[in-house]
């Protein structure tokens, strides 16, 4: 099987109203090319799911899909380091639901491995509480998490076999394996597609059986310019 | 000496040897420079890894290491890399020893708010992150923050106003002035700068505290 796609046909199975998860961690190991796809296709009224917002400042990954409002809501853990989704959320253009970031992978974990739920005791006590059961397990309040599911998950890797196994690399895979569970179409952007039997089983770190399509992304050294140019031009980077 | 670079130098004090560390960003991250030495920690960062090292020079980043503000990171020998679920269980799960947090408030009794500045009727910003489950999961939580705002009112509390990040969680604050221990019956003075007198640091302090009966001058 070969689940090697062109962009532009992923980006057909993308529609007004969808709930998306989207991949990486402030715009680091995060689906660039896809995202891009996503603004240049202009779908509005998405459900995004990420684990924090846009690269601190705003301007880069995320940013632009607030900035052209086309996002209703986002489920996330972070919003502020977007100015643009933070002026958008002033204005009452924007639903915001926020978990702590433990909680939220753990809602995606449970809606991709067949859990109903887990009982965290982060947030017990906080405004988090409002609406959720707490239970108590041996003397201890516990809040019960519930799972979190997308119609599209595009994720970000480092490398691909044609069959969908994703190898990652460095700090960037995060919460891409988790997400990568729990959506009914799973997308992977990766740097490299190699052919099957290429990469070392004992180096894959999501299994072919979650990833419906694989989209070239930046190569390597592409990628290395993208962020050199990004820590650079924001003072991180000297 | 700057106010925060003061902070962040007592907050380094209390990191002890081998110890499994976050810190939150901004002061707290900058206390890593001051850990004192032969004092090794181990640093986790909650996108997922332990034991990372400085910020690296333009030609020698790599943009698959960023860390948990999006800078370039560098990993030390020794250091491992893990998913989400992983780094949260870490940090959920009673592994991390220490964490330093950033507050906007603290109170008497060591309720921490750091997440939620309200932008809009019942909108709040920035969001929490990782904090709510630092200050859940973490053996001891350290808050550190300025003690007065900018129209001199104390952040240090009889009852934050804030929504809360955690309820009776903080274990030590940290001011410029000030060092308190949260314990069951409150708070305790622990330690004080030298140019204020303890009626002066009552008077800056909104919260109730007692004095520790080995109250000593502020360590640096």
């Amino acid at each position: 099987m070969n689940k090697v796609t062109n962009i532009d046909q992923v980006m057909e199975k993308v529609h007004d109203g969808m709930t998306i998860m989207i991949g990486g961690f402030l715009g680091m190991g995060s689906p660039l090319k896809c995202i891009d796809k996503l603004v240049e296709k202009g779908v509005k009224d998405l459900t995004v799911i990420s684990i924090v917002n846009s690269y601190p400042g705003g301007g880069f990954d995320l940013a632009p899909l607030f900035k052209n409002k086309q996002i209703k809501k986002f489920i996330t853990s972070h919003l502020g380091t977007c100015p643009e989704a933070v002026e958008v959320f002033k204005s009452n253009d924007l639903d915001v639901e926020f978990y702590p970031m433990g909680s939220w992978v753990e809602k995606i974990r449970c809606a991709g491995f067949g859990l109903g739920g887990v009982l965290t005791p982060t947030g017990v006590g906080t405004l988090v509480e409002n609406g959720k059961q707490k239970i108590q397990v041996e003397g201890k309040d516990y809040l019960l998490e519930t799972p979190l599911r997308a119609d599209i998950a595009i994720i970000k890797g480092y490398k691909a076999d044609k069959m969908g196994n994703i190898q990652y690399r460095g700090l960037s895979l995060h919460c891409n394996p988790i997400m990568a569970s729990a959506a009914d179409y799973t997308v992977a952007e990766v740097n490299e597609i190699v052919e099957v039997g290429q990469l070392d089983p004992e180096r894959v770190g999501t299994p072919n059986v979650f990833v419906k399509a694989i989209v070239q992304g930046y190569t390597l050294a592409e990628q290395e310019k993208v962020y050199e140019d990004l820590w650079v031009r924001t003072g991180r980077l000297k | 000496m700057d106010f925060r670079e003061q902070i962040a130098r007592r907050a380094a004090l209390e990191l002890t040897d081998g110890a499994v560390v976050n810190l939150g960003f901004g002061m707290p991250v900058s206390a890593a420079s001051f850990i004192p030495q032969g004092v090794n920690v181990i640093l986790q960062t909650e996108n997922g890894g332990l034991s990372f090292g400085a910020t690296p020079k333009l030609g020698s980043q790599d943009s698959d290491l960023g860390n948990a503000g999006a800078q370039p990171t560098t990993l030390l020998p020794g250091a491992c890399i893990f998913d989400s679920a992983t780094s949260f269980g870490i940090i959920r799960g009673g592994h991390v020893d220490a964490t330093i947090l950033g507050a906007l408030e603290v109170d008497q009794e060591g309720n921490i708010a750091n997440w939620a500045i309200p932008v809009a009727p019942d909108k709040y910003s920035p969001g929490m992150g990782g904090a709510m489950d630092l200050v859940t999961g973490a053996r001891r939580v350290i808050a550190i923050l300025q003690h007065v705002d900018k129209k001199g009112c104390s952040k240090v509390m009889e009852k934050c106003s804030l929504p809360l990040t955690g309820k009776g969680v903080v274990d030590l604050i940290i001011t410029e002035k000030a060092v308190f221990q949260v314990t069951p019956q409150g708070l305790v003075l622990i330690e004080k700068v030298a140019e204020l007198t303890v009626d002066e640091i009552k008077a800056i302090t909104e919260a109730e505290f007692v004095v520790a009966p080995d109250l000593c001058e502020y360590r640096l």
